[in-house]
């Protein structure tokens, strides 16, 4: 055993409202930077509806991820080690700004600046690529709301593989239409195939909590993270040519705040937290050959932060104590491992994500209200969820490569759920028949809804800081180093360099020789404003 | 060994520091730019590619350049750094090296001129993003390097009849000779003017490298080959940021 910390997240479908708070706030954070302005490091997608970029989950096209080779080996779908070095000249399985969408801004100043005439001035669109005015065609969602679904919703690829298992259940005629929104961030993956395929070794796991990262100063600008990231959540800056990607807002997670996303989300949907995980099982668990069993291999690769053997075996790897206690009351490890109810994105990419989703359940309990029906009873819920108008063939693609068991028994229990707490909340006997229908106690069931409905913001975030597990480590590092306003954009910081934008190293790393005697000096001066320093030898 | 001390064209000041000077200073700057880099730019230190703008044309050139001009590199390797008495003790003619290098050279470097053409095309004419994207350094090194390959070319062609011009005599001892610090600088004395302009163009491409964005030739990842798939690396401490306050009310006035 092997034992590694992981920050994770949890999204709970049933509760996005799809206003794009998290996506506007991330991108306020973290890209609204030249070359950056088409990346959203969190983005909220229209299900059905073709995503963004578009169309990315068809992985024929793109080769994303992971596939097994003919021995049942784990291989990158883009191709090994030396295809990747033969192709480095240009990569065809790389998504073009038209696969994004061009970014713009609008000529505000015309709206001032217009000669007097009959019409009322506009701000025209002006690309932010090239300067000149455009045509908006695309854009992160254009497809919003189902908006153009009768045209564009068959480019789903999704739509396509459910359409396989069930080819009358997902219709875009407005009646029979149906949706639900996808928040996607990067899945911060065990096996991660972006990490893979950096040719210059500039994409990293962190071994302390498993956040995915690009080293700017390593990155060459290769590009073939972005074909091996399946979700297309490793972006191409290309004002500084470097690769960029959601940071999991590490120097947020470090200090115990939760990530910008979650922090600012309307609904209070992301759970944040600490999974174990046995890092020795992870290659095997991506190697499961049947595309379906990966849900449970993953669940396997989990580790049970109550079991003491488990957190012996985290001792004697390093990971600090507080981090345990936070794995044991993790919301993401009672979502996923204890509850059930939480489900990988995409599970048949073989990278294994931890960005989990508890699938949506709210529109079959107003398709039932809506026949007059009560929508919370339990009899009708679950008899209800089959004829779901979300249909399970559908979720089962997103989530769990197409096995509509595992859909199907966490609808049931989010469904339990409802109809056991309403009979509380309605002062009347609950029946105990219906926690026991889906396996469930009426404990756990009172304790998941506190998790869900409830959801405290102590419950929904629980994250270790990386200052107090490691403070020991840190004591070494308090010689001051670099300045404060050495920042991107920020006054220590020069115009362009002269190979490009952005370049030059702002922070020097040479100083700390004179910290090092300013402070040794005072440890051994008698007194603190008289420090003795080597340089007196007159006085000698 | 020829020592036609032809000095008709350009004084001996001249021919000294072209060929005694100039090598030297190049290699200065190129090992002081890659320091410089290393140490102070390696954010500047990519590829910037370009084709997240446009991949239709960069797909055929990209690869037609890169590879064309990496057989071109090749091929100066051995030319300048195989001496002529080991290919005849295998038994290579220098007639049939000549073919050899005539006919290989000329298709790498067709090759490289056809996809550099083509990326130029791309940059300058089709696509307005891209040449958007296009820095002052960027067209200062597209000129050099154009010119070492064009000018390359010709030397080459207008001496290709019969054995074409051995420079193997002359340039390629003289170069050898520049790495045990004792330029010979009177083997450059008859050395055809075109394969000269050439040769002085190169150098300035050398020393252009670590400054423009041919720096990224320097960081070809063969280490890929090598390391395991998933890289883990542990947080820097000295990225931490301090505590911060509980979450919550502030603490009323005590």
């Amino acid at each position: 055993m092997r034992p590694m910390a992981q920050i994770a997240m949890v999204m709970n479908l049933d509760k996005c409202i799809g206003c794009h708070t998290c996506s506007v706030t991330c991108k306020q954070a973290w890209t609204s930077r030249r070359g950056m302005e088409y990346v959203w490091f969190n983005n909220v997608e229209t299900r059905p509806g073709q995503g963004y970029p578009r169309r990315y989950e068809d992985q024929e096209r793109w080769r994303g991820g992971w596939e097994l080779n003919r021995r049942g080996a784990l291989k990158l779908k883009a191709g090994g080690r030396i295809r990747k070095l033969a192709g480095i000249f240009s990569n065809p399985e790389l998504p073009e700004t038209k696969d994004y969408y061009e970014p713009w801004t609008y000529d505000y100043k015309n709206l001032t600046d217009a000669p007097l005439g009959d019409d009322f001035p506009v701000a025209p669109p002006i690309s932010q690529l090239d300067g000149k005015p455009m045509k908006i065609e695309w854009s992160a969602n254009r497809d919003d709301n189902l908006a153009g679904a009768p045209v564009h919703g068959d480019f789903d690829p999704m739509v396509d593989r459910a359409r396989k298992q069930a080819s009358d259940k997902v219709r875009f005629e407005f009646e029979q239409s149906f949706m639900f929104y996808l928040p996607r961030i990067c899945e911060h993956c065990l096996n991660p195939s972006c990490v893979a395929s950096c040719p210059s070794g500039a994409m990293y796991k962190r071994a302390e909590d498993g956040i995915v990262l690009v080293d700017q100063d390593r990155c060459r600008g290769w590009q073939m993270c972005v074909t091996g990231c399946p979700y297309k959540k490793v972006y191409f800056n290309h004002s500084t040519g470097k690769a960029e990607k959601c940071t999991m807002c590490y120097p947020r997670v470090e200090i115990g705040r939760p990530t910008v996303c979650s922090e600012t989300c309307v609904g209070r949907l992301r759970y944040l937290g600490v999974m174990l995980y046995d890092a020795d099982k992870v290659t095997a668990a991506a190697s499961v050959r049947d595309e379906r069993a990966l849900y449970e291999a993953q669940l396997d690769v989990f580790l049970d932060p109550d079991d003491s053997r488990v957190r012996q075996a985290c001792e004697e790897a390093g990971i600090p104590h507080d981090w345990l206690e936070a794995a044991r009351r993790s919301p993401v490890h009672a979502l996923i491992s204890k509850y059930r109810v939480a489900l990988p994105l995409h599970p048949e990419y073989r990278t294994m994500p931890m960005v989990w989703y508890i699938p949506p359940l709210s529109p079959v309990v107003d398709a039932l209200s809506e026949t007059g029906h009560d929508g919370e009873d339990a009899g009708n819920l679950f008899g209800a969820i089959d004829s779901l108008r979300i249909p399970l063939e559908y979720l089962a693609e997103l989530f769990t490569a197409g096995d509509i068991g595992p859909v199907r028994s966490s609808l049931d229990r989010l469904a339990a759920m409802r109809s056991y707490m309403r009979a509380i909340n309605l002062g009347e006997e609950p029946d105990p028949s219906v926690p026991a229908a889906v396996g469930m106690g009426a404990y756990e069931i009172e304790e998941m809804y506190r998790l869900l409905a409830i959801a405290k913001y102590e419950d929904r975030y629980v994250i270790p800081t990386a200052a107090v597990g490691d403070a020991r480590r840190l004591e070494e590092s308090a010689l001051p180093q670099g300045c404060s306003l050495d920042y991107a954009g920020g006054p220590g910081m020069g115009g362009d360099g002269p190979v490009g934008q952005d370049s030059g190293r702002k922070l020097l790393p040479l100083v700390p020789v004179e910290n090092f005697h300013a402070l040794r000096s005072r440890q051994t001066a008698d007194h603190p404003t008289q420090p003795v320093g080597p340089s007196d030898p007159e006085e000698a | 060994m020829r020592h036609t001390a032809d000095h008709t064209h350009g004084g001996t000041l001249m021919t000294t520091f072209l060929w005694g000077v100039l090598p030297y200073i190049t290699f200065a700057l190129l090992v002081a730019g890659l320091f410089w880099r290393h140490r102070h730019d390696r954010f500047g230190w990519t590829t910037r590619s370009s084709q997240v703008y446009e991949s239709k044309l960069l797909n055929i050139a990209s690869p037609a350049f890169h590879y064309g001009i990496l057989f071109v590199l090749a091929g100066h390797v051995v030319g300048l750094f195989v001496p002529e008495s080991w290919t005849e003790t295998v038994g290579v003619s220098e007639h049939t090296y000549h073919l050899f290098s005539l006919y290989g050279g000329t298709a790498a470097g067709l090759l490289a001129l056809a996809g550099i053409v083509l990326l130029v095309y791309r940059r300058r004419l089709s696509n307005a993003p891209v040449f958007r994207a296009t820095t002052a350094n960027d067209k200062a090194m597209y000129v050099v390097l154009l010119a070492a390959i064009v000018m390359g070319m010709a030397a080459k062609l207008s001496h290709a009849g019969g054995d074409g011009y051995d420079y193997r005599q002359s340039i390629a001892p003289w170069a050898r000779s520049l790495f045990t610090l004792q330029p010979d600088i009177d083997l450059m004395a008859g050395v055809p003017v075109l394969y000269e302009v050439h040769a002085v163009i190169g150098m300035a491409l050398i020393a252009l490298v670590p400054y423009t964005r041919l720096v990224h030739m320097f960081s070809a990842p063969v280490q890929y080959l090598f390391r395991p798939y998933v890289v883990y690396r542990s947080r820097d401490p000295e990225q931490l940021g301090p505590r911060p306050e509980k979450r919550g009310w502030e603490k009323a006035g005590s």
